[in-house]
């Protein structure tokens, strides 16, 4: 599984990637080879403003439905509208074109409270 | 967790094995998606080796089975078969099951994997004073179906039985690369396509000849996205023991002319309920979301799920018998408009 080392990742498989003062938010290869086909993407408002570990948006495959957390507190800023025509963006291209949502942190700070790759690497051994 | 006798093929071509009915089977090799498509548009084979298989054989097995079922199993010539369900004495639903009639007195049915005990103890008891006997054969059979539009074409290469002299619903014996089979021109996609029966140290062959003739193997993901596309009903979803059939689509099944075990009391049961299709607007329905009339919730969504050719949710479900539109579906504390489909969800041969 591809796990990029230029970012951060939750447990619960999401990764954030800093961009200047907002972070970029998507779920990892793992996740979406777990999932399977994505279908549908429920996507937050634009001005949400979020909680770490608040579900924020949900992405379904045709076998389930799985909520994506944030994985530090701020403001939503930005969301992909391209899943909402093309969904598959998150199988075919999980770390790029397939980014859920934008946010700006409290405190870019905050990041360093998540997995770096290596760690992350560790959570999927761990699951087996 | 048992193993189907392609449980090394499935691994080997990339099976993602998960626990049904107490036997590892493949969820998907590929992607639901391509699996289901494929069926769609070009030929797929699936194991369903789970499935039970009893052989009924006697002078009264037919008195015995329009006793046991409740479709009108004397309309069967041999060599045909049909849908049918076996009715409890509660007028409620044991198994819905397809019956094939291979002899005068000889008959082969085919339940559900997680009904096969409960279907078995209910027909030898109900067997009771019929010259019948009941033979469960489900550990000694494997079954494959391959389904789709170029189904037919795909095994007419593989089998000597001249296959554009078989109907749907046909039950006949042949030989598919170069192994016995009985095949049956049945299916649950709502495609064309053949269920192949077989000795378990022949399916791994067979199979890997489908495959190599170019079907697609397919799992249990797609077989349950085709199954709810064509609107077929899936035992412990739409029916129960609890389900009146007569109050869903498939009460067709139910020959009221005949007699039948159970009958007076599936007759006596008014429905409170009715099972319908629905097409969501936006999100994908799953079992137990909660289904609205307006503003008042009216039942719930019995399958659901995406429809790759209608590229949205739709969903199966109980509504009360005079519910109206506009329907909406509870999609995680928000209501989705669905609007009445009829079933089939997409056109179909």
């Amino acid at each position: 599984m591809d796990i990029p080392k230029d970012r951060f990742y939750t447990k619960t498989h999401e990764w954030a990637l800093p961009e200047g003062d907002t972070v970029l938010v998507g779920i990892t290869d793992y996740a979406q080879d777990a999932l399977g086909d994505v279908v549908y993407v429920e996507l937050p408002e634009v001005g949400r403003k979020v909680e770490k570990g608040e579900a924020v948006a949900v992405v379904e495959s045709v076998k389930t439905a799985s909520d994506i957390y944030a994985p530090v507190s701020g403001e939503v800023v930005e969301v992909n509208t391209a899943l909402e025509k093309t969904p598959e963006l998150i199988n075919q291209d999980p770390y790029g074109e397939g980014w859920i949502f934008r946010i700006r942190p409290l405190d870019m700070g905050h990041l360093d409270d998540l997995l770096d790759a290596a760690g992350y690497q560790e959570v999927l051994e761990s699951e087996g | 967790m048992k193993r189907t006798p392609l449980y090394e093929a499935h691994l080997r071509h990339g099976g993602r094995m998960v626990e049904f009915a107490g036997y590892a089977l493949p969820l998907q090799y590929t992607s639901i998606l391509e699996e289901h498509l494929a069926v769609r548009r070009g030929a797929g084979v699936f194991d369903v080796s789970h499935m039970g298989e009893f052989l009924i054989r006697g002078r009264e097995a037919l008195a015995f089975l329009q006793w046991a079922t409740a479709n009108d199993a004397a309309k069967l010539k041999v060599g045909r078969a049909q849908y049918s369900m076996l009715p409890n004495a509660r007028g409620g639903v044991v198994d819905d099951i397809y019956l094939y009639r291979l002899g005068e007195e000889e008959y082969l049915m085919v339940v559900n994997a997680a009904n096969i005990a409960k279907d078995f103890a209910h027909l030898k008891e109900l067997s009771r004073g019929f010259a019948v006997e009941l033979t469960d054969l489900s550990e000694e059979t494997a079954l494959l179906a391959l389904q789709g539009p170029k189904a037919a074409s795909l095994l007419q290469g593989l089998t000597d039985a001249d296959l554009s002299q078989r109907k749907r619903n046909d039950v006949f014996s042949a030989r598919v690369a170069g192994r016995p089979a009985r095949l049956a021109r049945t299916g649950y996609t709502g495609e064309d396509g053949f269920e192949l029966f077989l000795a378990p140290e022949d399916a791994e062959a067979v199979f890997e000849a489908l495959l190599e003739a170019g079907a697609t193997p397919a799992g249990l993901g797609a077989r349950d996205t085709l199954r709810l596309e064509a609107g077929f009903p899936l035992y412990g979803h739409e029916l129960t023991d609890d389900t009146n059939p007569l109050c869903t689509p498939w009460a067709w099944v139910v020959k009221k002319e005949k007699d039948f075990h159970g009958k007076e009391a599936m007759l006596a049961t008014p429905c409170a309920e009715k099972l319908v299709g629905l097409v969501l607007e936006a999100g994908i329905p799953r079992e137990g979301y909660r289904v609205y009339s307006g503003d008042r919730a009216v039942g719930w969504v019995t399958s659901g799920g995406y429809s790759p050719l209608l590229e949205k949710g739709i969903a199966l479900a109980y509504v009360e018998k005079e519910a109206q539109e506009p329907f909406f579906v509870e999609v995680r504390g928000r209501k989705a408009g669905a609007s009445l489909s009829p079933l089939p969800f997409v056109p179909l041969k």
